[in-house]
């Protein structure tokens, strides 16, 4: 690997990362200014990239007339995040909700209607009506791909995303790619960069031990987190991390979504209830693991006493769509719905906020603290998102970047800076041998689990800090064989980072909150005299990991003091006998 | 630091007769989002070359000739 090619692009746009909310953003810039030229680089291939490679199963958060206002919807997100939203970007969200189902409508994205061909909207939060199924929710990526390819959007597949790069006032000016299977360079001049890399999935280490069976896509493993950081963007409330309740060992949704609908429920050991609304919050989670600690576990999604049609549905859903091979996994095992409650756990941590509320700081424009770039979808800050947040906020992302190249010059960018980063990305191909990738991430995620999964203690976070230090000072012995695991060598890197900012943002943020997703033991109150507030942590000037507090802006959507626990009474009054 | 040899059981699998890959079907190496299909060069038929796989699925459904099998990866069977 000594004579690396270099090819350089310039463009109005380079959306990276190829899944959800960026086509999404490539096609909304498209559609506002036919005009720009727009660069979609993604890791794997956008035909199958992504959370939703193979489909998906509903919207978890669709704000439907009839159903729902965006004024409800933000007041759930609201008092389901214990009130530090910025209620904004909420807002532009659950607005924006309805002609985005509308808009995938006509693109062929098929909803599940009743006999008059109205949405057919269910209810799982704690308070409003917002699951809309897609029984046929594997062809959302071939629907994006036909309209990326119709809006003449130029794609790159298999180039990584390393860094970006910034111009004379610490603006955005493009982004460096590696080829994963020739390790050749790509530079992406551009005005305007927007950010979908998806969630922090590879951040803890699964139980099972397998590096890759995680309950997000893979590929997804920080790399735009780490990218936003190192080029100066604020990260919002990181401490708030992902945990999810996973059917266990094959780490995937156990989809109480799919199924409370229809009648089925988390239950504990005893087949009883101790939850009243399966929607996934940290204070559910905190639920979830006292039953586990209080000798009820494990906890299992009951259907065993749903009728026979009911069951055949819910399996012809939850084993063809979004994640097929559950029923491969069911079946190896022997567990048959009609007869056997499924296994759950409490998954891994990560980053992510299409579950949680952290990430790359957004406004209601999709715009981060560093001009001219934009953070959408997982990564991006706005709570609770799932997939149509991905999908709005894309759009949002990608309409504003158009308006934002009109008035804006390709900015200058350091050669020097591609020269050294180039140099940082071939370093481990330099030896020929030394720590190899695998064991590298292996020993992380490993120290990630041992030291940063919650109930969190300070100790134990200092611990983690110096671990994560050494590990950091063995990437000069790190050592790969070829373009594939060079990906993975980079991939380790985002993972770091992560792993790094996971336990500083922890330890800023001296109070408890979000349930389990940040419960400090040294600090088990919530304070919200001095905590009432977003947390942002940056790169400072010294190159150091910094952090500030950021005041929550004025509620657009009023919330009445008596409404904000209402997700903290979550557990059953008494254990409801088994239906 | 020299190298150890691991080896370990791979998820996905390929039946060697049916895989069209000699015609010049790459399709499932095209779509699998980790990377972690190639072309075997002592066959010349796609085969799983890293233990590093999603059990996502879209290289079986995608695969013109159903030649390839996805299982759960062992560690988590
Ligand atoms: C198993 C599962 C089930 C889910 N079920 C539902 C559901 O039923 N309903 C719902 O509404 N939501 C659901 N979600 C959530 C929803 O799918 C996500 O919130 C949404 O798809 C995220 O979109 P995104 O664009 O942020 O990320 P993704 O769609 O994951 O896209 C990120 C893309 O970035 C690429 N990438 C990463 N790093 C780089 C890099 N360095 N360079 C270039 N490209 C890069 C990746 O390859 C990937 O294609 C589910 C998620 C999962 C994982
Ligand atoms: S998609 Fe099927 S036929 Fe084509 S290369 Fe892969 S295994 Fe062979
Ligand atoms: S199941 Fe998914 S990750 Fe595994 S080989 Fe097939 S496409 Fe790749």
């Amino acid at each position: 690997m000594s004579d690396i090619k270099t090819d350089i692009v310039d463009c109005d746009i380079l959306v990276i990362g190829g899944g959800t909310g960026g086509p999404m953003a490539a096609i909304k810039a498209k559609e506002k200014n036919p005009g720009l030229k727009v660069v979609l680089m993604e890791k794997a291939n956008v035909k199958r990239s992504g959370a939703v490679s193979m489909g998906m199963d509903g919207l978890n958060n669709a704000v439907i007339p009839g159903y729902a206002t965006p004024e409800q919807y933000v007041k759930e997100i609201t008092v389901a995040n214990d009130g530090i939203v910025h209620q904004k970007a909420v807002m532009a969200y659950a607005t924006g909700s309805y002609p985005m189902i509308q808009y995938l409508d006509s693109i062929g994205v098929k909803f599940e209607k009743d006999g008059s061909g109205e949405y057919n909207v269910r209810k799982v939060h704690h308070m409003g009506t917002y699951v809309l199924p897609m029984p046929e929710g594997h062809h959302v990526k071939k629907a994006l791909y036909r309209q990326l390819r119709r809006l003449q959007v130029m794609i790159t597949n298999r180039y990584m995303a390393t860094r970006l790069l910034t111009g004379p006032d610490g603006q955005v000016a493009g982004a460096m790619g590696v080829n994963t299977r020739t390790s050749e360079f790509l530079v992406v001049r551009a005005k305007s960069v927007v950010l979908a890399c998806g969630a922090a999935g590879r951040l803890g280490l699964p139980a099972s031990g397998y590096l890759f069976g995680t309950y997000e896509n893979p590929a997804n493993c920080g790399d735009g987190y780490a990218m936003a950081y190192h080029a100066g963007a604020g990260l919002a409330n990181l401490e708030c991390y992902q945990i999810n309740p996973l059917i266990k060992d094959y780490n995937g949704p156990a989809c109480a979504y799919v199924t409370g609908p229809f009648g089925g429920y988390t239950a504990n050991n005893k087949g009883e209830r101790f939850i009243e609304c399966d929607y996934w919050s940290g204070q559910m989670m905190k639920e979830f693991f006292s039953e586990l600690q209080s000798g009820n576990g494990p906890v299992f999604l009951n259907m065993t006493h749903l009728a026979e049609e009911t069951i055949s549905e819910i399996e012809t859903i939850l084993h063809s769509n979004e994640r097929p091979s559950r029923g491969r996994f069911h079946e190896n095992r022997g567990t048959n719905y009609r007869e056997r409650m499924v296994e759950m756990h409490i998954s891994e941590i990560g980053f992510c906020s299409g579950h949680s509320a952290s990430g790359v700081w957004v406004d209601e424009n999709a715009r981060t603290t560093v001009a001219g770039l934009y953070a959408a979808g997982d990564m991006a800050s706005v709570p609770h998102n799932y997939m149509l947040g991905a999908f709005v906020n894309g759009g949002i992302a990608g309409r504003d970047a158009a308006d934002y190249c009109a008035s804006t010059d390709l900015p200058a960018y350091d050669p020097a800076f591609v020269a050294a980063e180039q140099e940082r990305i071939l370093a481990p191909t330099r030896r020929e041998d030394g720590l190899t990738p695998f064991e590298m991430e292996f020993k992380t995620r490993r120290l990630v689990n041992d030291y940063l999964q919650p109930p969190k203690v300070t100790a134990k976070y200092r611990i983690a800090q110096e671990r994560f230090g050494e590990v950091r000072e063995d990437l000069s012995a790190l050592c790969v064989r070829d373009p594939h695991e060079l990906m993975r060598a980079l991939e380790l890197q985002s993972i770091l980072d992560c792993a790094d900012m996971a336990a500083a943002a922890s330890l800023y943020r001296t109070e408890s909150r979000w349930g389990l997703y940040h419960w400090r033991v040294d600090h088990p109150a919530t304070d919200n005299e001095n905590w009432f507030c977003h947390t942002l942590l940056y790169k400072d000037e010294a190159g150091k990991m910094a952090h500030r507090k950021r005041d929550v802006d004025p509620y657009v959507v009023p919330i009445p003091e008596e409404e904000m626990g209402a997700y903290h009474q979550l557990r059953t009054a008494a254990p409801l006998a088994a239906e | 630091m020299p190298h150890a040899h691991h080896s370990t059981s791979v998820p996905v699998t390929v039946d060697d007769a049916k895989c069209i890959a000699e015609k010049g079907c790459r399709v499932c190496i095209d779509v699998c989002p980790l990377d972690v299909l190639a072309i075997n060069p002592a066959t010349g038929k796609a085969h799983m070359k890293y233990d590093e796989c999603w059990y996502c699925m879209p290289c079986e459904v995608d695969c013109p000739t159903h030649a390839v099998k996805v299982e759960i990866p062992y560690l988590l069977r």
